[in-house]
């Protein structure tokens, strides 16, 4: 979002959806619950993108990657016997995913426009293969984890609505310090990278490293959106670096609306529910086995109709209530 | 007592730029002073903005060393230069056309704020330190009635006196100003030259422009450019009677001295 | 460093890779050229190899019943209708991608590829399919006394260079091919000198669609036809235009053999880490030249 005279956004929206979040499981059966986990994870994944397409401008198409890296992280450290706390794992996850980000970020971010894109797509498709064709991870079928990860002060994670909680505590705390990244002195940085890197370098930042940086948090969320993942299910398999992953957060990004945090939890949500409504059969019957066919349409439309996604149709719907006239501005 | 003379601001020996088989720059050496307005004047395609980019760093010279207060950067890219105290405004205005013109500023300044060791999470909004300089930069050009409008609503004259207040934003001390009377009405340029009169003590200013009457009313030294070399330089009056200019400029309409 | 193979092996794999490589360089040239002229990033691309490997394998039966023809008849008539599906498509997809954004081009395709994907396995089913090399083509040519060689793989590296010399012929010497270059240059200048763009514009990418079209129909008798198989050709294309240089046909020549070379004797060499090979040599190239080997056309 462009950063001109600070604009009174209203925070009621957040808190009320917040709320709603928070009191869901109260209303839900246990798969609603997990779908709403789903959804929750997502919009983590999906926040962990945002501030690197959004704000810096840089479109990776590989950022499932970063996902499959987080949750494989999560099963290989785990230990053969006993269960792991996740005081220590998570950030041995998250550190992992970080280094990861940083080795294929400092070689990505040498290119710019399109070549990022290509690029990032390459390195992911390399990381979908390293767990696909090597010993790694157990090849294409993928590998358990051990057993369940535990967490201080938490009874067990194996409960539906416990892990719920956890990921919503999660959601919390990205949303907060991405809110508080993209306000400060970074964040606007990162900014003006997007709308004039050339200008930037002449006022004397160092754009690369800043790119990297961005790259590299970002590489380290989707770790913590793995890691989720991985503890979620219990198990992970290479389809979680496959490129129709990089293909949905982008996509959730734009349909909630780039440049916005609020969109991409949104996004999730949209994305999610619209993939689930295509693949039911209660909704099409036999046709449901054909789902790409609606979902690639749908996907093709709303790009084409609303570039700005649902908080850019927002925005539009606000001014234009704003210049109607008879209302006071 | 040293016996070393005082660096200049700026000092560049020798530089050459190729692009394939035409040699842009050829064997152009250039020195700023402090206090000191120095005009870059030449016919088109004599290689000024070329100058000028590898001045800046953002082109790496074919030969040939820049200086800055003695310290030699001629390896270093445009960003450490400009923190070292080197600004620059473009020909072609370069701005952040989204933003409104104290941010512009403002981010400006940031770049030359130094790193704390706190986890900067606060507000860049309220940063004191890149607010205060965006302002004087403001005050200094006399857009700040202008802070809160977004770019994309000024004028062109507008925007180039802003193009010039994002590069003092930066407070630096050499200012490479590249035609920033370039498309200005009268009034405006009569405000630009006061402007860059009132910025001679403290600056090294090398100003690249076409407007020969503005160049002769405010230039301290006059360098000449032709075909990418170094015609003649020196003070205005030498270089108005100067054989050599006259005829490089003799083809030109309007070429009135 | 004892030779891991023999003589007769490592020219068989020669080969191989050289025929790979080709083929991957019908593939990626149509790719580099429609982003190069058009500023368009087509994530469909594979689908038309896939697309002309399952118009070979659909018409095969038809042509033989109906027209008594071979291979050489379904090759023409797939060509034909390859362009005449990028006209169409160019008219009525691909000219509203212009004034997009890099993202949204890249979203828009992407959805595209999930229709093409559907579509093909309602028309056609998800089943793997085998297409018959031409009889007269089917045996192996002795090569020296050292090894044979199917003929069939021969021929499609001969007429992947065939079309490779056509390509370099137009834009080197023809009016159209001038057009072309003058487009990936400068698009506002040559439309004001009077290139007629949409045309130009709906040619380049008709012939891109057909030669990934093709490459896909000359390449079914040796891959087999299955579903999914546009997206490796895809991606890998992708590894071809970042390492050649966008825009530049030379690159994507260069960069198409190369790829083919390490990924055919990484396969042989290092089976485990075979598909990482070749982005081990694009992040080498990156490392060296963000830019590509080669930059425009």
């Amino acid at each position: 979002m462009s950063s001109t005279a600070p604009e009174a956004r209203a925070a009621w929206p957040v808190i009320a959806a917040a709320i709603a979040i928070v009191a869901f499981p109260l209303f839900g059966g246990r798969f609603a619950i997990d779908l709403a986990t789903s959804i929750i994870v997502s919009a983590i994944f999906a926040l962990s993108l945002a501030l690197l397409v959004g704000e810096t401008g840089l479109v990776s198409f590989g950022h499932a990657a970063f996902l499959g890296i987080g949750a494989y992280a999560t099963a290989l450290l785990a230990p053969k016997a006993g269960a792991p706390s996740l005081v220590w794992l998570a950030p041995a996850v998250v550190s992992v995913t970080a280094a990861c980000a940083l080795v294929i970020g400092a070689l990505a971010i040498r290119t710019r426009g399109v070549y990022f894109i290509m690029v990032t797509l390459a390195f992911s498709q390399m990381a979908y293969y390293v767990f696909h064709d090597t010993g790694i991870g157990g090849g294409s079928d993928g590998i358990y984890i051990n057993a369940r990860p535990t967490l201080p002060f938490v009874a067990s994670l194996g409960d539906g609505r416990t892990f719920y909680y956890v990921a919503v505590a999660c959601l919390f705390a990205t949303f907060l310090l991405l809110a508080a990244i993209k306000r400060a002195r970074f964040g606007h940085a990162l900014a003006g990278i997007r709308v004039n890197e050339a200008r930037m370098r002449a006022a004397g930042f160092p754009t690369y490293a800043y790119k990297l940086a961005a790259f590299t948090l970002a590489g380290a969320l989707a770790g913590v959106a793995g890691l989720l993942w991985a503890v979620k299910d219990g198990f992970v398999n290479p389809e979680l670096l496959a490129w129709h992953q990089s293909g949905a957060v982008l996509l959730m990004l734009i349909i909630g609306g780039l440049g916005s945090l609020r969109g991409a939890v949104v996004g999730a949500l949209a994305f999610i529910l619209m993939k689930e409504a295509f693949q039911s059969e209660a909704l099409f019957g036999a046709f449901a086995r054909h789902w790409q066919l609606p979902l690639g349409l749908a996907i093709i439309a709303l790009v084409a109709t609303m570039p700005r996604g649902l908080m850019g149709l927002r925005e539009s719907w606000r001014a234009r209530r704003r210049t109607r006239p008879g209302v006071v501005a | 007592m040293t016996a070393k003379a005082v660096a200049a601001p700026l000092e560049a020996t020798g530089i050459v730029r190729r692009f394939g088989g035409v040699t842009a720059v050829d064997r152009v050496s250039i020195a700023l002073a402090r206090g000191e307005v120095h005009a870059l004047i030449g016919t088109n395609g004599a290689g000024k903005s070329t100058l000028v980019n590898v001045l800046a760093g953002e082109l790496a010279g074919d030969a040939g060393t820049v200086a800055l207060n003695g310290v030699d950067v001629t390896r270093w890219r445009q960003p450490r230069r400009a923190r070292a105290g080197l600004g620059r405004s473009y020909q072609r205005t370069s701005v952040f056309a989204t933003f409104s013109v104290l941010e512009n500023c403002r981010l400006c300044a940031q770049a030359r704020r130094p790193r704390t060791r706190r986890l900067a999470l606060d507000a860049a909004a309220h940063d004191a330190p890149s607010l205060d300089a965006a302002r004087r930069a403001l005050a200094r050009t006399g857009i700040e009635p202008l802070a809160d409008r977004v770019v994309a609503t000024l004028s062109h004259g507008q925007r180039r006196t802003l193009e010039v207040a994002m590069c003092l934003a930066g407070e630096p001390e050499v200012l490479l100003l590249d035609e920033p009377l370039a498309g200005m009405g009268a009034d405006e340029t009569a405000t630009m030259l006061a402007l860059l009169d009132s910025l001679r003590p403290g600056h090294a200013i090398l100003l690249v422009e076409h407007d020969m009457d503005a160049v002769f009313r405010i230039a301290d030294r006059i360098t000449v450019m032709v075909d990418g070399a170094v015609i003649a330089s020196g003070a205005p009056d030498a270089i108005r009677a100067n054989a050599d200019v006259q005829a490089a400029y003799l083809g030109e309409t309007d070429a009135h001295f | 460093m004892p030779i891991p193979m023999d003589i007769a092996t490592f020219l068989v794999q020669c080969l191989n890779a050289v025929q790979y490589g080709l083929l991957l360089f019908l593939v990626a040239s149509g790719l580099t050229l429609i982003f190069g002229i058009m500023g368009v990033i087509n994530l469909a691309h594979g689908s038309f190899y896939m697309i002309g490997a399952y118009m070979a394998w659909g018409l095969a039966p038809l042509v033989a019943a109906h027209l008594a023809g071979g291979f050489a008849t379904v090759l023409a008539i797939g060509i034909v209708l390859s362009v005449l599906l990028g006209y169409v498509l160019e008219w009525a997809f691909v000219s509203f991608l212009y004034r997009r954004d890099h993202l949204q081009q890249v979203l828009m395709t992407y959805g595209l590829i999930l229709v093409f994907e559907e579509l093909r396995s309602l028309v056609a089913g998800n089943d793997v399919h085998g297409v018959a090399a031409p009889a007269s083509l089917a045996g192996s040519i002795a090569l020296g006394d050292l090894m044979s060689y199917p003929v069939y793989r021969l021929l499609i590296s001969a007429v992947c260079v065939v079309v490779a010399l056509a390509m370099w012929l137009v834009l080197a010497r023809t009016r159209l091919g001038m057009s072309i270059r003058a487009g990936a240059s400068n698009r506002e200048m040559s439309e004001a000198l009077g290139i007629d763009i949409r045309f130009l514009y709906r040619v380049v990418f008709a012939t891109g669609v057909a030669l990934a079209a093709f490459a896909g129909m000359i390449a079914a008798p040796v891959s087999s036809v299955y579903p999914g198989m546009g997206n490796a050709v895809l991606i890998l294309s992708f590894v071809v235009v970042v390492i050649g240089g966008i825009g530049s046909v030379r690159g994507a020549l260069l960069a198409a053999l190369l790829v083919g070379f390490v990924d055919t004797f990484g396969k042989v060499l290092v089976p485990q880490a075979s598909g990482v090979a070749v982005y081990v040599l694009m992040a080498a190239i990156l490392l060296w030249r963000p830019e590509g080997l080669f930059r425009r056309v």
